[in-house]
């Protein structure tokens, strides 16, 4: 190492210093998207200290910096998971089939707003927002005809759900059931994660404790009931999206993990009774070596708490598994044929951060809803870096880059110092009731804007290289989503409450409202409640008068 | 300047939408250039709005949307404001908006629409234009 250093001076005084003496180079200072102070140079010198074996190890063995699996892409690709929302009911049981049909076991839900508010088609809450960013599902009727002719036991279903998880679970397991199908061999995910939405996403309902309890109701009512199902995707992306940097991002992720283990600890759950049917979701931003280097770290460090906090000894509960998805806020509207080009770094940094699945955003996301071709490119993009581009031959082909590597560390001891700053404060729940995370987010979100606006922070198309009046494409459709579909919900709705059987429904909420007084675990309650066929906003309805709706704390 | 002469912008969500990096941003920003500024925060009912903008006696109403459900809830704002007899309150938008759709706006009674990408200076510029009167 020393004659290392003594090279290295040597180089500095003579070769580096006179060139720099003739023309400085474009910055005093350059930094990552994160504000890491970023060298000119990484030598050997960079790495004094790593441990091969305790830093980074092999794949498919703590601590997991280099893969969570001994075989990665080699192996099996990652999951190309692409998702999209439809209006109504049958559409989406179309959709479904058509997907099936071409292939395809992994189906992917998104739910318009009121039903991951909990409020009904024909509530006020809901007027003009019906069917609009996904389906809209009011009762069991509803899910009956999305999953009509889908095997339940043959396919794994994904559902991005949050506040109503337990309600459209319990919709699930009881659409299973008329098929024949037991709980038992259901497959798929629950996002479930509440405290990313009190942060960022916003489609919470109760207040947190109260929050907490139902995802843990999940979690818990699963590991007997439903083993194969993933309770809870602990996302990271929705704060990222919202203005945090990559080290917040990792840092609120994991506290968000920590909180959800010392929560189902708390009820007396054995930590790798339900860890290993935890996964997490990333963001890919634009800086291609900080992002590489933020999900290196994340499963570094995750493995690290896992042990030494958790005591977990199953080594499944050790594995952080990353489903990524393109950070729609990198996308830009002016000149946004550009944003192919983004969305395919995007993909690339997944690649090389080994993930399990990868989401691919369209390139007119963020001002349109995609079209069948752009989506389509997405996909294909993905499909060109698999196969083309030779990245999948070798496991992990970044590590050992003394700028990768030194920059792994780096992020990771300063998500880790905010994970301390975290636990002083009472965990997360206390720093999110007490508007701490947000604070934070929000000062990245802004310094971000300021560097946008003074050009520093260069975006091609929108502070740099523009052009003059890019052509608006294909937009005269676009969220001109069928008005009735509002109308077939509420029509529906009402011959429900006609049709089901009062005596039963009004059985099943009075149990279910008095297991919510006895802090019994809600699942099997709600189970009953929507085979009596009880909507999405009566269910919700009737939490709402026992626990009040979340006021969240507001800083600007 | 002190806090009572200052003027005062309520930055509000409206619906549904939990998207409000951007409305946060601004509101900050317009904090930053010297105006009183106050958030709603998310999914407020227009009642809600429209009662802030009474009580506060706020000289501009911005309203961000990304869901895409501007056009009813824009108009709904505007009657409702009109019936609250505040009808000279400029209402500016921002969000995710199409083009085609800033005529209609206009027609509403929407006094600017700011699109994606519009540098911070330039929404603080054109909000003093508008509550000074002066703008095009």
């Amino acid at each position: 190492m020393e004659t290392v250093r003594k090279q290295f001076d040597d180089w500095e005084a003579k070769t580096l210093q006179p060139v720099l003496d003739r023309s400085p180079e474009r910055h005093s200072e350059f930094k990552t998207e994160s504000g890491i102070p970023v060298k000119r140079l990484y030598t050997p010198l960079d790495m004094e200290g790593c441990n091969y074996g305790s830093d980074l190890g092999f794949p498919g063995e703590f601590p997991y910096t280099r893969g969570v699996y001994p075989t990665m892409y080699r192996g099996r690709h990652w999951t190309m998971r692409q998702y999209a929302g439809f209006g109504t009911a049958k559409d989406t049981n179309r959709r479904f089939r058509y997907l099936l049909e071409q292939g395809m076991i992994g189906l992917s839900m998104a739910f318009d707003l009121p039903t991951q508010l909990g409020y009904d088609s024909d509530d006020t809450h809901s007027e003009g927002a019906v069917g609009r960013v996904g389906v809209a599902v009011d009762s069991l009727e509803d899910m009956e005809i999305i999953f009509e002719g889908i095997p339940l036991d043959k396919v794994s279903t994904s559902m991005t759900i949050n506040a109503t998880a337990p309600v459209l679970l319990a919709m699930y397991i009881a659409v299973a059931e008329k098929q024949g199908v037991a709980a038992s061999k259901l497959m798929g995910t629950t996002q479930n994660d509440i405290l990313k939405e009190f942060i960022a996403r916003g489609t919470y309902i109760y207040p947190p404790k109260e929050s907490m309890r139902l995802v843990l109701d999940i979690v818990e009512y699963c590991m007997t009931h439903v083993p194969r199902w993933n309770t809870l995707n602990i996302a990271g992306y929705h704060f990222r999206e919202a203005g945090a940097n990559a080290i917040q991002e990792m840092a609120f992720t994991l506290a968000d993990a920590i909180a959800y283990i010392e929560q189902a600890q708390s009820r007396g759950l054995d930590v790798d009774s339900f860890a290993p049917r935890l996964s997490y979701s990333l963001g890919c931003y634009m800086d291609l070596f900080e992002e590489i280097a933020k999900y290196r770290a994340t499963r570094r460090l995750f493995a690290k708490i896992m042990k030494t906090r958790f005591q977990a000894k199953n080594s499944k509960s050790y594995l952080f598994r990353i489903f990524s998805g393109s950070c729609g806020s990198t996308l830009v509207a002016q000149q946004p044929i550009n944003n192919v080009v983004r969305v395919a770094m995007h993909a690339l940094m997944g690649i090389l951060g080994g993930h399990q699945a990868i989401h691919t955003a369209c390139w007119e996301e963020g001002f349109a809803l995609p079209s069948e071709d752009s989506a389509r490119l997405a996909l294909r993009t993905q499909q060109v870096l698999a196969h083309e581009c030779g990245l999948c031959n070798t496991i992990d082909p970044l590590a050992g880059s003394f700028f990768v590597e030194s920059l792994t560390n780096e992020i990771e001891a300063q998500a880790a110092g905010y994970i301390q700053k975290i636990d002083d404060l009472g965990g997360m729940l206390a720093a999110i009731e007490s508007g701490y995370i947000q604070r934070e987010i929000q000062e990245a979100s802004v310094a971000f804007q300021r560097r946008v606006d003074s050009g520093e922070r260069v975006i091609v198309g929108l502070n740099a290289f523009k052009q003059e009046e890019e052509n608006e494409t294909a937009t005269e459709e676009l969220f001109e989503v069928d008005a009735s579909v509002e109308t077939i919900q509420c029509e529906k709705l009402a011959s429900l409450r006609k049709r089901r059987d009062p005596e039963n429904y009004q059985r099943a909420m009075g149990t279910l409202e008095q297991a919510v007084n006895d802090n019994e675990n809600l699942m099997p309650y709600m189970l009953n409640a929507v085979r009596a066929y009880a909507t999405v906003g009566e269910i919700c309805n009737l939490l709402r008068r026992q626990w009040g709706e979340y006021k969240a704390p507001i800083y600007i | 300047m002190n806090e009572k002469n200052k003027t005062r912008i309520l930055i509000g969500k409206i619906g549904l939408d939990g998207h409000d990096r951007g409305a946060k941003v601004v509101a900050r920003a317009l904090r930053d250039a010297g105006f009183e500024v106050i958030y709603t925060g998310l999914r407020r009912s227009i009642k809600e709005v429209v009662a802030a903008v009474v009580q506060e006696d706020v000289a501009l109403v911005g309203l961000s949307f990304l869901s895409g459900d501007h056009m009813t809830q824009v108009a709904r704002v505007i009657d409702e404001l009109k019936a609250a007899g505040c009808p000279d309150v400029p209402v500016v938008i921002g969000g995710i908006i199409l083009k085609h759709q800033v005529p209609s706006l206009k027609e509403m009674g929407v006094r600017k629409i700011i699109f994606p990408g519009t540098p911070l200076t330039e929404i603080i510029e054109d909000v003093r234009a508008i509550v000074e009167g002066h703008d095009a």
